[in-house]
């Protein structure tokens, strides 16, 4: 995530790192956000456990012994937080790295063959765009079970248009470039112009806007585990227990405002810390 | 124009007719069907019931069936209300989810485009910093979030509004608000980002000149090019509405379309699945067609290709 630890092209990165430091709320996000994985991924070890029922005590407040309340069957809601966010931030990741891979090859492909090939691929694209996907998304998860590997794919597959497209246009207009004419001059294969040359040189905004997928594919996790296609019991998502709590609200309010708190503010430091990584590295990408 | 959309309509037609087999082979290849119950059905029943929709010819015929009856403008009868066909559910239930949408993006639209063109005017000023926490807070906090805390804030503490239902005017503030606000936001910030490009550009620069009032410059000349991104943005919204209207019709328990979706596909009833992937698909591209048809008429550099 650090921009300055890769390797090459030292000034831009540094020039970049600079900026982005003098964002506050853009290091403020990052901080919430390293502090949150680090207390999901290690949080279950050390703290209750998460599916541990005390029946007698029900749904209670928060207190000394249980911080953030627990549920109706007694669970200690802290821990099942921390251990809904290992779930959420996974399918996070991992699907968007799907959309990533995806996205990229695509990209890079269409913008660097170009021609006839790139026009038909990015008509595709243009057509995929115009698609009600949430639909298809929805009745995938209905139609072949609830399985934590569908969701990976699903939303990786229904994420990766944008990046593609983004890609593609940054390939084009890096292949015109001198240097990479340099490069062929010198006799330079393929392959070592798209790996050496052009993929460091698109990567700025393909950080930017990774940064900025992963929020978007948190929420359609969230939004699918709300109509009750995500994750199965006992295991739990942010959107899980969102949905719990949502139904319980109007007894026990501390289900509802915990989880949906946590879950907006991991929103707004990953969206601040795109925006500030997209002004930092000059980048002018699409919001969407 | 006219070349424009007739040659745009006709590239939706295969498109659709994509989305229309890959749902109807989808559905037919997993396991379960309409008429598996908890209760056994007895079997003569059942191929009763198979004979009479049709169930029990081979795939194929079932699918050109389907294809011949959609051309004529019929979805179907339900498997799950007998007596019912798909486009009377679609009528029943359509004008519902078409009025919360109507509803949320009025919401959208007036709260975000005034909100982004202040910001945009007061760029840096305390004003502006508000209207875009104001847009941030919108675009992070979920609606299934904050779909639930509205009805706990207003509803259930204050008593102003019904936690749930759809029966009255008043019925209507909690979802439409809750459903709007999250693209009011995201419109909020693109038109002050859209605004912001054209206000720097020489011909507002020539309107002032001409002494033209503040008000003049900013609502006759810059709006028109500031909402670009806006229109741009409305294809994607109006898709953003319609499936955002499943969750919000199940947490106020509205009886809209959306929800009948969710629990169709729940249900397996085919027909019904069918045919409201068939409307949504519809009117996604359809509306998209309409963004980009007003997207040239407000700024005359593109041309209908």
């Amino acid at each position: 995530m650090n921009p300055v630890e890769t390797e090459r092209g030292h000034s831009l990165w540094s020039d970049a790192w600079h900026r982005l430091r003098r964002n506050r709320l853009a290091i403020a996000g990052g901080i919430l956000l390293i502090a949150l994985a680090i207390a999901c991924a290690a949080g279950p070890i050390f703290s209750q456990s998460y599916e541990e029922q005390n029946l007698d005590l029900g749904a209670a407040p928060p207190s000394q012994a249980h911080w953030l309340g627990t549920d109706t069957l007694g669970r200690d809601l802290f821990a099942r937080i921390l251990y809904g966010g290992r779930i959420s931030i996974t399918v996070g990741l991992v699907a968007t790295f799907v959309a990533l891979a995806i996205g990229v090859t695509y990209g890079a492909v269409a913008g660097f063959v170009g021609g006839k090939v790139d026009s038909v691929m990015m008509r595709v694209v243009d057509i995929l765009y115009a698609l009600p996907f949430a639909i298809f998304v929805i009745l995938l998860m209905v139609f072949f079970g609830r399985n934590i590997f569908l969701l990976f794919f699903a939303i990786g597959a229904v994420e990766w248009l944008t990046m593609a497209r983004i890609v593609r246009g940054q390939v084009m207009s890096i292949k015109k470039m001198e240097f990479i004419e340099a490069a062929r001059a010198l006799g330079l294969g393929r392959r070592r112009i798209i790996f050496r040359h052009l993929i460091p040189n698109v990567l700025g905004p393909v950080i930017v806007y990774t940064t900025l997928t992963i929020p978007a594919v948190m929420l359609l996790e969230a939004f699918l585990s709300f109509l009750g296609l995500g994750v199965q019991a006992p295991m739990s998502s942010w959107g899980v227990l969102i949905k719990d709590g949502s139904e319980k609200m109007e007894e026990f309010w501390w289900l509802l405002v915990f989880p949906g708190t946590l879950f907006s503010l991991t929103l707004f430091s990953l969206n601040f810390l795109g925006d500030g990584l997209r002004d930092a590295l000059d980048v002018r990408a699409s919001k969407d | 124009m006219i070349r424009f959309v007739a040659q745009r309509l006709l590239q939706t037609v295969p498109v659709v007719w994509v989305i229309v087999t890959a749902t109807f082979f989808m559905i037919r290849f997993v396991p379960g069907g309409p008429f598996t119950a908890e209760r056994a059905v007895a079997p003569e029943i059942m191929r009763n019931l198979e004979a009479h929709y049709g169930l029990n010819k081979p795939l194929y015929v079932q699918y050109l069936d389907y294809c011949g009856k959609v051309l004529r403008g019929d979805l179907g009868p339900s498997f799950k209300y007998p007596t019912r066909s798909v486009n009377e559910i679609i009528a029943e239930k359509l004008p519902v989810s078409v009025e919360l949408g109507l509803i949320s993006l009025a919401v959208a639209l007036g709260v975000g485009l005034p909100l982004g063109v202040v910001a945009a005017v007061k760029r840096n000023t305390w004003i502006d910093y508000l209207c875009s926490s104001f847009a941030m807070v919108g675009i992070c906090i979920p609606t299934f979030v904050m779909g639930p805390l509205m009805i706990l804030v207003f509803a259930i503490h204050f008593g102003w509004f019904n936690a749930s239902g759809w029966y009255g005017p008043m019925d209507r503030v909690l979802p439409s608000l809750t459903l709007g606000m999250v693209y009011a936001a995201y419109v909020a910030r693109l038109t002050r980002g859209g605004m912001l490009e054209v206000l720097s550009q020489d011909y507002i620069r020539t309107a002032r000149a001409k002494g033209a009032s503040d008000a003049r410059v900013i609502l006759k000349h810059a709006l028109r090019g500031g909402l670009t991104p806006v229109v741009s943005f409305l294809g994607p919204a109006i898709a953003g509405i319609v499936t955002g209207s499943f969750v919000i019709e199940t947490i106020f328990q509205i009886p809209g379309i959306g929800r009948e979706f969710v629990n169709s596909a729940f249900n397996r009833d085919y027909t019904l699945v069918l045919g409201t992937v068939v409307l949504y698909a519809a009117f996604i591209i359809g509306m998209n067609l309409v963004v980009d048809v007003v997207q040239v008429w407000l700024n005359p550099k593109l041309k209908f290709e």
